[in-house]
């Protein structure tokens, strides 16, 4: 039954081309007649298919390439130089460096712990795992602001446990992973779900150990939903507010993220630096969501010529 | 797909354009304004938009006015923030009927703008119903042992005070050591390299108002934070480990009010504002912290606010036209520049 369900979405991405993240792939078992042979097309002639591609041109239009549009014209104000001069300077540098480098180690971070907790929701059985399953949302729930809060009063100036994280990296690596803890493990899960488990018991009956079996078998696997879960949490965490507001402490050079910056900049009456981190931060955002998808679409193909 | 749905699609996409281009005249926004101006004047609403520390005040102050025959019944709609964003954000178009900023050129702001009358200040205290005085405050105990404005340029000092360029607590918390090194602004150049040493060594944080940054100060970062009187009071009052000293030369802070001409609501908006000048509401802001102007009430709570030696004023440096357009104007002014090269 997953597999029907499965070969049914595929077909919808190979058509149209876009979607994330990358739908879960089955390794073995399928046999090339399941895969989709006709284009599912043919029932989508006539007036719909431009009436329906309109209706999304104007959808997207409106809500994001002409907002996009308008900032990237408001950061060039005053010309190519204005811009250059907006963003290098050094405290707008250092402000795209720490959310950069924070995103990063949060990203990495959440591959490792995100896989780590889907495989145990998924194949180990403990008293209140539906519990845990649902408290895995949570930082989707919850306003981010109140992680912050929450935070604070663990880790600020009075924690009950003594731990002083407020207005240090630290402190922003911790409100970070909080928010973005659901990505990874979200895009794993359903995956892992649907991963056939004779694969790993045929390579472990041939004498592969179970790191060479988890190398080998599982993880190209997980790999596309790992890098896309990867990604999505990376580009949340370099436009993260209301998680660090508190906690972040915003001191130029040390902990002030670029969002904090460009807030800053526009309650100073400075609209064209914050346009002009703002565009930057996008391009960065839109940069790992590209490559990502490459590597996802990589591993896919490989996968598929695999078989 | 039948062919009524192709025509709902039609028809929604069509509808979607029509908004699209109804939006693109620039209306909204009006419109969202006026609809709030309206429900005002029905339901005599006064919207006030002040500068960060004074709420504490109003909490006093609103009540007592609802009491009198012309505030029976006049709801508050309260919107506090960095003075300077806060006066950019009612010239922008935000619906405000009363202000009240930190300083005297975000009043004046509005007053190039149209909306504040030029005879704003006409009233014997020159439109300013409170003020205080810049203040020093540090961790109980006063560890670090300041005093005075020469022990802020100690080495490994942290000094909190927000950013100048949103905030108004800013301004005055740098015009006052400028007044007591320049002389009262007879030697600029002292009182800027003192600001420069200030801001160059000492500041590391900007947080946008004064009152953003008596948190960050009372979350645990720096040394000293430089602040209004009032706001220090207001802290040790409520039982934060903080105490204050008024340094020997120091300046007075005037926090100017303003009904806005405008106004669905002049009537109650200048009914409120007067109200601030009277004995009883003068009383209520000296119990909050805040310096009374009313000679009388003044006198009455001498004790509290205690008289520094040398107090400086703006009028000493010339006025807020003068001060604002050689120390603070972006860009230009001595002590931005100071700022922006320390912190860009």
């Amino acid at each position: 039954m997953t597999t029907t369900t499965n070969h049914a979405r595929r077909g919808d991405t190979s058509t149209e081309g876009s979607s994330l993240p990358p739908r879960p792939h089955l390794p073995l078992g399928d046999g090339a007649d399941s895969l989709p042979a006709a284009p599912p097309s043919s029932r989508r002639t006539g007036v719909a298919r431009p009436l329906g591609v309109g209706l999304v041109g104007l959808w997207l239009s409106v809500l994001v390439l002409l907002p996009l549009a308008a900032l990237t014209v408001t950061s060039l104000g005053e010309g190519i130089g204005g811009f250059w001069h907006a963003v290098s300077a050094p405290v707008a540098l250092a402000s795209l460096r720490v959310t950069v480098l924070v995103a990063a180690i949060v990203a990495v971070v959440n591959a490792v712990m995100g896989t780590l907790i889907a495989w145990v929701l998924v194949r180990d059985d403990f008293p209140g795992k539906r519990i845990v399953n649902a408290l895995i949302d949570l930082p989707f729930a919850l306003p981010t602001i109140v992680a912050s809060i929450v935070l604070l009063s663990l880790y600020g100036p009075n924690s009950p446990i003594h731990i002083h994280l407020n207005a240090t990296q630290p402190g922003l690596l911790v409100a970070l992973a909080f928010v973005t803890l659901p990505f990874v493990v979200r895009s794993v899960q359903p995956v892992l779900i649907e991963v056939d488990r004779e694969v790993e018991e045929a390579a472990a009956s041939l004498g592969a150990s179970n790191w060479t079996t988890f190398r080998r078998v599982v993880l190209p696997t997980l790999a596309p939903a790992v890098i896309s879960g990867t990604g999505l949490a990376f580009a949340r965490a370099i436009g993260e507010y209301g998680s660090v507001v508190l906690i972040g402490g915003n001191i130029p050079r040390k902990t002030q993220v670029a969002s904090q910056y460009i807030q800053q900049q526009i309650e100073i009456d400075r609209p064209l630096n914050a346009a002009a981190v703002s565009v930057v931060l996008l391009a960065i955002a839109f940069v790992t969501l590209f490559v990502l998808r490459l590597f996802a679409g990589r591993s896919l193909r490989r996968e598929e010529d695999a078989q | 797909m039948s062919r009524h749905t192709r025509l709902a699609l039609a028809a929604a996409a069509t509808v979607g354009a029509l908004v699209m281009t109804a939006c693109g005249g620039g209306g909204a926004s009006d419109t969202v304004g006026g609809d709030a101006q309206n429900a005002g004047a029905k339901t005599g609403t006064i919207n006030l938009y002040a500068y960060a520390v004074p709420k504490v005040g109003y909490d006093k102050v609103i009540p007592a006015f609802n009491k009198t025959e012309a505030g029976k019944g006049v709801q508050f709609q309260q919107s506090y923030g960095a003075s300077g964003d806060q006066s950019r954000k009612v010239e922008a178009g935000a619906t405000a009927d009363f202000v009240n900023f930190s300083v005297e050129p975000d009043i004046t702001r509005l007053v190039d703008a149209g909306l504040v009358a030029k005879d704003w200040n006409a009233n014997q205290y020159k439109g300013i119903p409170f003020g205080s005085v810049v203040t020093i405050v540090v961790r109980k105990g006063n560890p670090k042992g300041i005093k005075d404005w020469d022990d802020l340029l100690k080495p490994g000092v942290e000094i909190v005070t927000p950013n100048p360029f949103s905030s108004g607590s800013a301004k005055w918390n740098l015009l006052a050591p400028y007044a007591a090194k320049s002389d009262g602004g007879k030697n600029p150049q002292a009182g800027l390299d003192y600001i420069e040493k200030l801001v160059t060594g000492h500041v590391k944080v900007q947080p946008k108002s004064g009152r953003e940054a008596t948190e960050t100060f009372l979350q645990g970062t720096g040394d000293v934070l430089l602040s209004y009187e009032n706001e220090a009071l207001f802290a040790e009052r409520s039982g934060d480990p903080v105490e204050h000293v008024t340094p020997p030369t120091t300046f007075k802070i005037e926090n100017p009010t303003a009904v806005l001409t405008k106004s669905k609501n002049y009537a109650k908006a200048k009914a409120f504002n007067d109200f601030l000048f009277t004995p009883e509401a003068q009383k209520l802001w000296a119990q909050a912290g805040f310096r009374p102007v009313d000679p009388t009430v003044a006198k009455e709570f001498a004790a509290d606010f205690p008289q520094p030696t040398k107090l400086w004023t703006i009028d000493d440096l010339g006025g807020w036209k003068t001060v604002d357009g050689t120390l603070f104007k972006k860009e230009t002014g001595a002590i931005a520049l100071i700022y922006d090269k320390a912190t860009s």
